[in-house]
């Protein structure tokens, strides 16, 4: 090699164009807004043969909202996200997870998709994803396939996409009335950190203000995100008062099997799991009523 | 004492001269020049935290197409040569090994090889298939098992120095002891009424500064070396690469770029001898340049330190008695600022007793560089927590407190010398008047105050005024301006010659360009080399009124000069008032071009003292903090350039802040940094903080012509007691181990709420 890195630079227009670029190659990895990608080559953590730059097909760069829901294209920047004024009325759980990522210089790149392939216990998106019941719709040699969100990662750094595949968009249900979502995630700076924990909250009141729905996710406390449905049954028939909010915060910390690192001990994110979980569950409950 | 003078530049904020080039990126910075054949540099670093090298192989690399050039210590002669450096002296055989190991690794990242080749990537790749044989030894990260009596031993020649211990004689990793006392602090103590003892311990942090070490050199078949690097001291890089590269040093010159911040950390060289010795090897230029992870690992950080603290007062607040026990950690090689903590630490207070001893520890740790008022946070951190102790077990205001017990001019520091006109009273002063002091406080919120103190140093300092045809004016000094020296020094050639501030050009000289000048530090130079600045500015006076005086054919005594004009002694006659302009206008007919010099020693500086308040607010559920409020009050003798001042008072804030909540050097069993990264090593960003406020006292320096005292390393000294203070107000919990990390808050308040829950 001498030191000779000739790395290929492509730029397919259309997701069939893609895909071909990404089956013929194992070693060609996927550019969207590159913001961890080419962090990881410059350290030297990945080596690609070819970055396949996907900002160039359209329906990766698209938000279509209609009856059934969202449709956001899993390379379109955190920015465009943030500034769509519908989808922050109907997701503001998510979009306050888009908005935390890195600043504003790294909101102008980074993306969805981007977040979700990397595949990050500590990304910031993943659990406001999970609470929405999203749908990952994955482009490959063999056509379209669709996994829900809570299935997509399965370790640090790894996903269900074969080779040759890639993530193409986000489908979320369009909220039932009365339903609102938020995440909270803690890190000891304000902005340009890592999740030491994250929470996710979706929740769905009748006419009286009872739940009669809720989804909970935690984050950074397991090697991928975790769906946590005792907490959610916790919420579920509750007014969302302090003492179901407790009960649900407990059983998210009950769910969490943290390790402990530089960021924070195993007991210390297990206990602030649950106290980002009422707190969430609060905020979402606050917002589902005002609708 | 004459009346205060009146200033026209002076105290003005004029935009910086060098500021647009450096918003736009067109400033150059270390990694920022390209010279023709240049190679790139690559060090190979060890590890392992503490091993013997039992052999080095460098055929493979050597032979590694594109490689021109490959270097190991062995390759480099050992010196004995040391650099004074105002108290302490930079010992070059430890700077040399530190740089470059010879016969043992003595921290994970220590350097043991370089490769100068074509590309970078080649010169990595050389870089990795250099053999190494290593007898891994067993790790002493921190002070506890550096001391313990079966510690490995770092460097077996080494004793300890000064007043030791008893039974102190054999192998140790207890570099020097030191004592200073003063009264009978046994008997002191036996008279107090409140006795307040802890234990603090801080963990090694690091600077911070945004630009990574860089140099580019060139050595030719002459032994004629330039080179081009980011530094706070071009002389002290350019004596330390003659001694460490085996140059005569009037071979070497030492340009300096930009520097995008040093505080303390860019004085030591890592590259620039090696890039030297690789350049003379391939007779090409050789340029280096350190990734982040590299200048965590392997420059100079701040130690790590356990300190005990005891005080003594009696019931009305009077301090009677003191003790201190201060162990840093100087990391691989002896030298850590413990010396100047111990100086400091009771620098504030009148106490008639108190006995401190002070120990440098060697540890397998990178060794520790200065840092911002180098070992005066360590000591204010513990003494200024135990003295808010004090005031709560009194039940007096912290500030009365202080104030009651605040030395003042004419009183004898704790370090020897009498004061002269000190701030600390009007600081304080200033702090309770305040309204910040005074304010009402949010639920879950504390406030703290702590004070700081810094020495501030004189030494050499030369500058050079040149005066063009024109009327305008270059200034040129040996100092990398880090803090907007330039602008205040453009700033005093104004005011003394009476030109507008933006027709005076300054500039930083390279070591053939400037008289020899000490280092950006210390907070001298606005005091120094401004000294000298003013003195060459009044040179170019001098010789105008005498060119005036020619002109005129009067005597030059009868010359006189006001708002920057020749005056001819009344009833001169067809004699007018000159301005600057019309002087330099006739220089090549009255004698030829005016250059102005000056050069001094300035034996003494004007120690300062801060005032911080912090207000904090606490998340008793997560442990997270947030600074909401937060004041600066400081001595500054004269604010030259206010806007530079108030930046330095703010910017010293923010990285105390950042030492006192999140900073901190993380090490797994092996002694390797888990967190090499601005990712995990978490200083504050922007948004962390609120707005600072400064509050800028001036009570002149008599030393300085203008007053001055020096700013930019006072301000680091009072945050992590203020925060910590805060901290106690807001959560009733003193904490004595830094950083206040939202896991060890949590784990803390916990803690308190299971025990009163108990109770
Ligand atoms: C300074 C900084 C701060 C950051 N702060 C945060 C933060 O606060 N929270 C947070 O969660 N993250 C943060 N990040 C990480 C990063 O910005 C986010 O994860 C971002 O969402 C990644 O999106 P991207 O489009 O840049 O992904 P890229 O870097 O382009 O890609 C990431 C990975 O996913 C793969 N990939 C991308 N798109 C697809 C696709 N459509 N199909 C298949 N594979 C794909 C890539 O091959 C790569 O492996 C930060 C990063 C930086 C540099």
């Amino acid at each position: 090699m001498n030191g000779m890195l000739a790395i290929r630079y492509e730029t397919p227009q259309s997701v069939g164009e893609a895909v071909r670029l990404m089956a013929a190659d194992p070693d060609a990895r996927v550019l969207a807004g590159g913001t961890d990608l080419l962090v990881q080559f410059r350290a030297g953590v990945r080596q690609p043969s070819a970055f396949v730059d996907v900002k160039r097909i359209p329906e990766l760069m698209s938000i279509t909202i209609d009856g059934q829901g969202l449709r956001l294209g899993a390379a379109t920047a955190a920015a465009v996200i943030g500034e769509h004024v519908e989808l922050r009325t109907l997701w503001p759980g998510l979009v306050e997870a888009v908005q935390l990522i890195g600043s504003t210089q790294i909101q102008g790149r980074g993306s969805v998709g981007g977040n979700l392939c990397n595949a990050s216990p500590a990304a910031d998106t993943t659990c406001a994803l999970i609470v929405n019941r999203a749908d990952c719709v994955i482009a490959g040699p063999g056509g379209e396939r669709t996994v829900p969100v809570e299935e997509f990662c399965i370790a640090p750094g790894r996903t269900v996409l074969q080779r040759g595949e890639l993530l193409i968009a986000l489908r979320l249900p369009r909220p039932a009335a009365r339903t609102s979502d938020a995440y909270l995630r803690l890190i000891p700076r304000s902005e340009m950190d890592i999740a030491v924990v994250g929470a996710a909250v979706s929740v769905t009141l009748d006419a009286n203000g009872v739940c009669r729905s809720a989804r909970v996710a935690i984050g950074a406390v397991a090697p991928t995100a975790l769906l946590v449905p005792e907490a959610a049954k916790a919420l579920v028939g509750s007014s969302l008062d302090a003492a179901s909010l407790k009960r649900a915060a407990e059983a998210a910390s009950t769910a969490a099997r943290p390790i402990g690192d530089k960021r924070g001990t195993a007991g210390y994110r297990r206990t602030v799991a649950g106290v980002l979980t009422r707190r969430a569950a609060a905020i979402a409950a606050g917002r589902a009523r005002r609708k | 004492m004459t009346t205060p003078r009146e200033f026209k530049y002076v105290g003005t904020r004029p935009i910086r001269h060098d500021g647009v080039d450096k918003v736009t990126g067109r400033a150059s910075y270390g990694a920022d020049v390209v010279w023709p054949g240049m190679l790139h540099g690559f060090v190979l670093r060890s590890p392992h935290a503490h091993a013997r090298i039992v052999s080095i192989d460098t055929r493979a690399a050597e032979a590694t197409p594109g490689v021109k050039a490959v270097l190991t210590g062995k390759d480099l002669p050992e010196t004995t040569a040391t650099i004074a450096l105002g108290e302490a002296a930079i010992d070059l055989r430890d700077v040399g090994d530190n740089m470059l190991a010879r016969t043992k690794v003595l921290y994970h990242g220590h350097a043991v090889a370089a490769v100068a080749a074509t590309t970078i990537d080649i010169a990595r790749e050389a870089a990795e298939k250099i053999q190494v044989v290593y007898e891994v030894l067993e790790p002493v990260t921190g002070i506890d098992r550096a001391i313990a009596a079966d510690a490995p031993i770092l460097h077996p020649a080494l004793r300890t120095k000064g007043a030791a211990s008893p039974g102190a004689a054999g192998p140790t990793n207890i570099a020097s002891r030191l004592e200073f006392k003063r009264g009978d602090v046994d008997a002191a103590f036996a008279e107090a009424d409140v006795v307040v003892e802890r234990e603090f311990r801080t963990p090694m942090v690091h600077q911070g500064y945004i630009e990574p070490h860089a140099c580019i050199a060139r050595c030719g078949e002459d032994g004629r070396a330039v080179v081009w690097c980011t530094t706070q001291g071009p002389f002290v890089v350019r004596d330390a690469c003659a001694a460490i590269a085996g140059l005569d040093p009037a071979h070497v010159k030492v340009i300096p770029s930009e520097i995008g911040g040093g505080f303390g950390g860019k004085i030591v060289v890592y590259l620039e001898p090696m890039a030297i010795a690789l350049s003379r090897k391939a007779q090409r230029p050789v340029k280096m340049v350190m990734g982040r992870d590299e200048v965590f690992r392997a420059t100079g950080p701040t130690s790590g330190s356990r300190v005990r603290v005891k005080l003594g007062a009696k019931r009305d607040g009077t301090l009677v008695a003191a003790t201190a026990s201060l162990w840093y950690e100087a990391g691989a090689y002896r030298g850590s600022p413990v010396g100047a903590g111990a100086m400091c630490a009771l620098a504030a207070y009148k106490i008639p007793s108190f006995f401190i001893e002070a120990h440098d520890v060697v540890v397998n740790k990178p060794k520790v560089a200065a840092y911002r008022a180098p070992g005066s946070p360590i000591a204010a951190f513990a003494v200024e927590s135990v003295v808010d102790e004090i005031a709560r077990e009194l039940k007096m205001d912290p500030i009365e407190l202080r104030l009651k017990n605040a030395n003042a001019e004419g009183d004898k520091a704790p370090y020897g010398p009498k004061y002269g006109p000190i701030g600390l009273k009007q600081i304080l002063e200033a702090a309770r008047n305040h309204p910040h002091w005074t304010s009402p406080l949010a639920a879950n919120q504390g406030r703290g105050i702590a004070v700081g103190f810094w020495f501030n140093a004189g030494m050499n300092s030369s500058a050079t005024v040149i005066l063009d045809t024109d009327g305008s004016a270059a200034v040129v000094t040996g100092n990398p301006d880090i803090g907007g020296t330039r602008a205040a020094q453009a700033i005093m050639v104004a005011e003394e010659l009476g030109i507008p501030v933006e027709r005076v050009r300054p500039g930083v000289g390279d070591t053939d360009g400037s008289g020899y000048t000490d280092l950006t530090g210390g907070s001298r130079v606005c005091y120094a080399t401004g000294m000298a600045v003013i003195r060459a500015a009044e040179d170019v006076r001098d010789q105008l009124k005498a060119r005036a005086a020619q002109i005129w054919n009067v005597a030059v005594d009868a010359v006189g000069w006001e708002n920057g004009r020749a005056i001819p002694p009344a009833g001169t006659e067809k004699a007018e008032a000159m301005t600057v302009a019309g002087l330099a206008a006739k220089m090549a007919h009255t004698g030829g071009p005016i250059v102005g010099r000056a050069s001094l020693y300035a034996p003494m500086a004007g120690p300062a003292f801060g005032a911080h308040i912090c207000d904090l607010e606490v998340d008793s559920e997560t442990g997270q903090s947030k600074v909401v409020r937060y004041t600066v009050f400081q001595d500054v003798g004269r604010a030259v350039h206010p806007g530079y001042v108030e930046g330095q008072m703010q910017g010293g804030a923010a990285q105390g802040i950042g030492w006192a909540l999140n900073e901190e050097y993380i090490y797994d069993a092996d002694g390797v940094m888990e967190n090499a990264g601005f990712l995990d090593y978490r200083m504050p960003v922007a948004s962390d903080l609120p707005m600072i406020d400064t509050v800028i006292i001036e009570v002149p320096n008599p030393l300085h012509p203008y007053g001055v005292r020096g700013v930019g390393e006072v301000p680091i000294v009072p945050p992590l007691a203020a925060v910590a203070n805060a901290m106690r107000d807001a959560t009733g919990i003193r904490f004595t181990e830094l950083p206040l990390s939202p896991p060890r808050v949590l784990e803390a308040i916990e803690a308190a709420s299971a025990v009163s829950v108990g109770a």
